[in-house]
């Protein structure tokens, strides 16, 4: 079966250029001042880049490390955020990062991934290009305006119908996880607003890996008596697995970085709660709800390191996810 | 356009540029609430004199920080600055001009009931440390006798966001509530012992529209605006007080300043009957001792102009004017704004 050996081709395909011990890129760096004027300009925009991140990582460690050395490691497990008596606590905002976010994948994966193998394998071709444009359409929306339909839209369907029916009708309330009062803010919501906010950048990279599957892997797999939904989930799906965790992980930075329409919905409350119907918070929300405002030091220096716990969680996030490719790709390499 | 005009035309802007410059332009920074009236004062006064005013409203925290670190000839807060912010202050003391007053009132959704509730100062602080949890609890019941309050539980709604309108709420509280004082204290942001933020104004209203059983805060501009029901508040006299214009500019009137004050002072639970008891001053920011002697003088002919004439319009944009008798002292104060 083929898989993607695009990175062990390289070197095959390059190697008849090194016809003098040089690669072609070296020969045609060499052949005139221009070109190397133009590699000079370019390897410093390719180095700026970085260099931004490092800096932003630098100056908001510096600007969050009085809070750190003040609350140590207390700052990351203490639920108790206190302007007024200076004791500054990130757990419940890292909790509820994590949670929504969390919620958010969980409806949005199989969601997109549907949405994906349509219009890859289903839709007629005149109703591919309508649906997968108002699908990316998803994504222009301006965030606020997510929060302002959350508010008025989503809370009160949630309150009134969504949370009674997984309480009640369904019996959850009998879990820690959908228990309480359902006032409509939370992190339920939270992570259902999200949810529709990621769908688009999930649905929009899985399709485009789906519709990059060569035909000859389809068509082998029908050959061999497969049905449409065989082919896709043995011949397809697998070959595309890699992609479609890269777009799964695109989506959660996405969610985890996400600020208005989150603090529009969440409730804003420093609680670590089971329930998903109570309120929470997350570090985006966070740091915007109050930077405008704090003029102390201790307190504009434990946002900064808020910022910093989250920065810190992005990269790992991000580092997990490329280590999941790779054995993803790995794998899918060891098939028959 | 021929290249010789063209080159004639430079000097010409340049020179219009110098003359534009010679008229002071102030730059400010700071507090969000009274930024309706701050830009038609600013707007007004520059129509009158071509003094141009360039105001920021990134928020009180961010008025006190840059005029602390210097980056503009005013800053703007509703909530005075401590001691030590002040201690820290670059640029030498730092002097507060209350502008205008403005209030929070307490909006809330109760099903069945369309008149005022009448509340007290213990009875808010309860309810908002959790220990009134119901709507037909006797301590709210009793203060409204014929109203059929229901046996429904209350939801208590907050700003998330820091905010100045939350600083005079909670030093409210503080003042009516020693436990309140204690135990959460007063802020632009504490940790609420009970309840759900919502982000700004508009935030707080609409969760209370939505939400059967809510109560909140919002500054009396923002309610009035948009229609809202409010709560007549019992005054530090035990009048029941609706909040207006009036009884806000009352409650400035009834606090006794001392000749020597520096204006920082709260004037929430003002005495005085018809004072409506949650309402604050927001100030103006100035230096004490002015470095450019041009835009020092622009600085105090602006707020000499604001308390004669500015003071009239605070009213149409919901802001309570100045007393009378306060705008005269602060018009008398900005002899001691020393210039080069």
């Amino acid at each position: 079966m083929i898989t993607e050996g695009s990175a062990a081709s390289v070197p095959a395909a390059a190697s008849p250029d090194r016809t003098d011990g040089r690669s072609l890129a070296e020969r045609i760096v060499g052949s005139s001042a221009g070109d190397r004027v133009y590699v000079a300009v370019i390897t410093g925009f390719a180095i700026c880049v970085p260099l931004l991140l490092v800096l932003i990582f630098w100056e908001v460690a510096v600007a969050g490390w009085p809070a750190f050395r003040e609350f140590g490691f207390g700052f990351l497990t203490s639920s108790n955020w206190d302007p007024v008596q200076h004791q500054f606590g990130a757990a419940p905002a890292i909790f509820g990062t994590i949670v929504t976010s969390l919620i958010a994948l969980v409806i949005a994966t199989p969601l997109a991934l549907g949405v994906a193998v349509f219009l890859s394998d289903y839709a007629p071709a005149w109703l591919r290009q309508p649906v997968g444009f108002l699908v990316d359409l998803l994504a222009a929306i301006p965030s606020v305006v997510y929060g302002l339909w959350g508010i008025f839209v989503l809370i009160p369907v949630m309150r009134s119908s969504v949370m009674p029916f997984l309480r009640d009708t369904l019996h959850l309330g009998a879990t820690p996880f959908f228990r309480g009062p359902a006032y409509g803010p939370s992190m339920l919501a939270a992570g259902v607003i999200l949810a529709v906010m990621v769908l688009p950048y999930i649905s929009a990279v899985s399709r485009e890996v789906l519709l990059a599957v060569p035909r000859s892997q389809r068509e082998a797999a029908l050959a061999l008596g497969a049905t449409r939904w065989e082919m896709i989930q043995k011949a397809v799906l697998p070959f595309a697995r890699s992609g479609i965790v890269g777009g799964v992980i695109l989506g959660l930075g996405r969610a985890l970085g996400e600020t208005m329409a989150v603090t529009m919905l969440i409730g804003n409350r420093h609680d670590i709660s089971a329930s998903l119907f109570a309120p929470g918070y997350t570090m985006a929300s966070l740091i915007a709800n109050e930077f405008s405002e704090a003029s102390d030091d201790l307190h504009l220096s434990a946002l900064m390191a808020v910022g910093l716990t989250l920065l810190v969680l992005t990269l790992v996030v991000n580092g997990i996810a490329r280590w999941l490719v790779w054995r993803v790709a790995r794998r899918a390499g060891g098939l028959p | 356009m021929t290249i010789a005009t063209r080159l004639l035309t430079i000097p010409a802007l340049a020179l219009a540029a110098l003359s534009g410059s010679a008229t002071a332009q102030l730059t400010g920074a700071g507090a969000t609430f009274p930024y309706p009236i701050y830009f038609k004062w600013f707007n007004d006064y520059a129509a009158k004199t071509n003094v141009r005013i360039n105001y920021q409203s990134i928020g009180s925290g961010g008025g006190v920080r840059q005029i602390s670190e210097q980056t503009v000839d005013f800053g703007a807060t509703d909530g005075p600055m401590s001691d030590a912010e002040l201690a820290k202050a670059k640029g030498g003391p730092i002097m507060h001009f209350p502008t205008v007053l403005g209030a929070d009132v307490i909006i809330y959704n109760v099903p069945g009931i369309t008149r005022s509730l009448r509340l007290t100062g213990p009875a808010i602080a309860d309810i908002f440390l959790g220990k009134i949890t119901k709507w037909n609890d006797t301590r709210i019941a009793t203060l409204n006798p014929g109203v059929n309050l229901p046996n429904s539980d209350i939801l208590v709604v907050h700003r998330s966001d820091g905010s100045g309108t939350t600083y005079v709420f909670t030093d409210y509280l503080a003042a009516v509530s020693p436990e309140w004082e204690k135990n959460v204290g007063r802020a632009k942001e504490v940790r609420w012992p009970v309840g759900l933020g919502a982000k700004g104004n508009e935030g707080v209203a609409g969760q209370v529209k939505q939400t059967p059983g809510s109560i909140g805060y919002t500054e009396l501009a923002y309610a009035r605006q948009n229609s809202l029901a409010y709560a007549h508040v019992q005054n530090a006299a035990g009048t029941f007080v609706e909040p207006t214009i009036a009884s806000i500019t009352a409650a400035a009137a009834g606090a006794k300043l001392p000749p020597t004050t520096d204006y920082r002072v709260s004037i929430v639970n003002a005495v005085g009957k018809d004072a409506y008891p949650i309402s604050s001053f927001t100030w103006l920011l100035v230096y004490r001792n002015q470095a450019d002697a041009s835009k020092g003088k622009a600085l105090k002919d602006f707020l000499k102009w604001a308390y004669s004439e500015g003071e009239t319009s605070a009213a149409a944009l919901d802001y309570a004017p100045l007393p009378g008798d306060m705008t005269k002292r602060l018009i008398a104060r900005l002899d001691s704004i020393k210039t080069p």
